[in-house]
């Protein structure tokens, strides 16, 4: 399967200028750009691990790409990220997120139903990578 | 008749308090009535005034309590249309009351035989006021980290038929939908809770699929449940079984009332649902140009009463909506504080005092063909809805889905990286539809379907750029 969260994931894998082109976009709206990284893609998970800091300073999207490639090179094999975050007063939040890489296979999920009474099933959404501990759950 | 004008109620020198509620109507006096008097005929009968003088008045502040119209101005092209500007003591109102707001200003006044017809255009809500409500359950921000979805509009699509059928075949739809790209799926205004399709049954069915797609996705999905109703104890009924089946969004009518919205807007915060409102009923009234309620007002009711997404007109497709008045809705509903623009229909400057901001719904007759036109006229932070143009797709839902999804991303990223996305749309959909089956079909599909008709309801008190 194909995890589709961010912005971008019905569209084939960004190249370096690609990923340039959405980050100059980003740093010209003077959004800061971060890379983050996991290997716990639950929908909800909104806590990936942060690739440093936020890059509140940088003027050039290069810069982007290097710290993208750094960060693929350390954990070829998780999900990375680069988000831009726009932080103007009533906004203050997230402005583009998107997947630059991928496990080379992605395992998906599996859903648990819990029966309870009058027909009702409570439902828990398991990413089969965490049947692993940290670090081991995706081929590298 | 009584000369409400000289009873005070005409004040041309009268300069607003910035705590004063302004309202903007546009009159067509009787024959003979003169504007001046008609538009204090209005703040009178809004406010304070009855058919004849009362000596009780004497026994309040009159004049603090009094509607007092301040400018009349003539309709350009229009004879016999003025546009009345009127301005109300805050005292007038109850804190955080749409009913009371609504039951002052609209309540009487549109039956005025001495008007032949009358149609509120604006407001202005001072901040005093704007305060005393809560506002959107979550807002546009909140309801995007919910969601997990960023740098892009919302997708989503009505399940059509939207009467007839059974809960499991309707879990169906909503499941190919989601799996196939959208993020959410709608129940439409009036499936409620019928003989072919239980509430229950239904809200069991939607759940089922908004779960199996997530899964398949591992993305956050949602199916809006109208939980719309007779009386308030059954819409709690049903929105707490919504919540209790984990579903991240409710959704209610435009019918319900004002103090019902309210009611679930409060329901909504409390428990970590979405608010989504259908305007359903509202073109009874918004539409006709002399008289009625213009849909901006409501507009800014609706977020002051706190519901997260209302629809507010597509331009492009086959509901009414004049670009520029849907412009105007649209920055009515999402921005923090705007100017008066009368090529936009807004008649006033508006501050919102930081209250977070409810997301506008594109819905009828839209299609992926459309991708850049929608995306030039709504922005970013809007749901584009598919419909028939999901499930009406040659090669089934899911794909109609998918289709939606290749077109936005394309547009998106085409956009982001500068090109002229609105002149270059079609060749920037076929580029994409080179790489998606799905996209290619529904462009060969539906790619020349336009509704292009003339607006009813267009600004008018300026020329309008065409």
């Amino acid at each position: 399967m194909r995890i589709t969260q961010g912005t971008f994931s019905y569209l084939p894998d960004f190249t370096d200028e690609e990923i340039a082109a959405q980050a100059q976009y980003a740093l010209d709206n003077q959004w800061a750009v971060s890379i983050e990284f996991t290997d716990d893609p639950h929908p909800r998970n909104n806590l990936w691990d942060m690739w440093g800091l936020p890059m509140f300073d940088l003027a050039d999207a290069a810069g982007v790409v290097r710290e993208v490639n750094e960060c693929r090179k350390a954990y070829p094999s998780r999900y990375i990220r680069v988000n831009a975050y726009d932080a103007t007063k009533g906004r203050q939040t997230t402005a583009l997120s998107f997947i630059v890489n991928r496990p080379p296979e992605e395992p998906g999920f599996r859903l648990d139903r819990a029966e309870n009474s009058d027909r009702r099933i409570t439902y828990t959404t398991h990413p089969y990578a965490l049947d692993r501990p940290s670090g081991d759950r995706y081929p590298s | 008749m009584l000369q409400y004008a000289e009873m005070g109620y005409w004040q041309p020198d009268y300069e607003p308090k910035p705590t004063d509620v302004l309202a903007a109507f546009r009159i067509t006096p009787q024959e003979g009535v003169p504007p001046e008097e008609a538009g204090a005929a209005v703040a009178g009968e809004s406010s304070t005034a009855t058919w004849t003088v009362v000596w009780t008045d004497r026994l309040t502040d009159h004049e603090n309590y009094q509607g007092k119209c301040y400018r009349v101005d003539p309709v350009p092209n229009n004879p016999g249309q003025y546009i009345a500007y009127i301005a109300y003591d805050l005292d007038l109102f109850e804190e955080g009351s749409i009913a009371n707001l609504s039951s002052s200003i609209i309540g009487n006044v549109f039956g005025f035989k001495a008007l032949k017809a009358l149609r509120l255009e604006d407001m202005r809500i001072p901040p005093h006021y704007t305060k005393t409500f809560q506002g959107p359950a979550h807002g546009i921000v909140m309801e995007r980290e919910y969601l997990n979805k960023y740098g892009r509009p919302v997708l989503g699509a009505t399940v059509k038929p939207k009467l007839g059928l059974s809960a499991r075949n309707y879990g169906r739809v909503v499941y190919e939908a989601l799996r196939g790209g959208l993020d959410f799926t709608k129940d439409d205004e009036n499936i409620n809770s019928q003989p072919f399709m239980r509430w229950r049954d239904r809200f069991i069915h939607a759940m089922e699929a908004v779960n199996k797609a997530q899964a398949e996705t591992g993305e956050v999905k949602g199916h809006y449940m109208n939980v719309t109703a007779a009386t308030m104890e059954d819409m709690y009924e049903r929105a707490e079984f919504a919540k209790e089946l984990g579903s991240v969004i409710v959704m209610i009518d435009l019918t319900i009332g004002y103090t019902a919205i309210q009611s679930m807007a409060k329901w909504a915060r409390a428990n970590g649902c979405i608010l989504h409102l259908h305007r359903a009923g509202h073109g009874t009234y918004t539409r006709q140009k002399n008289h009625g309620v213009n849909f901006r007002v409501i507009a800014k009711w609706m977020r002051l009463a706190g519901v997260d997404h209302i629809h507010a007109g597509t331009v492009v497709g086959k509901l009414e909506g004049d670009p520029n008045a849907v412009r105007g809705y649209y920055d009515t509903l999402r921005v923090n504080t705007c100017d008066a623009d009368p090529v936009k229909g807004l008649y006033f400057e508006q501050d919102w005092a930081s209250m977070p901001g409810t997301m506008p719904v594109a819905s009828g007759g839209i299609h992926a063909g459309q991708m850049h036109q929608l995306l030039h006229y709504l922005g970013e932070d809007v749901i584009l809805q598919f419909g028939g143009g999901t499930i009406g797709h040659p090669m089934g839902i899911a794909a109609g889905a998918t289709a939606n999804r290749v077109a936005l991303e394309a547009m998106i990223k085409a956009r982001n990286e500068g090109r002229d996305y609105l002149a270059e749309g079609p060749d920037i959909l076929k580029a994409a539809a080179k790489r998606s089956r799905e996209l290619d079909m529904a462009l060969s599909t539906w790619g020349d379907v336009t509704f292009n008709y003339e607006s009813t309801d267009t600004p008018d008190v300026v020329v309008t750029p065409s």
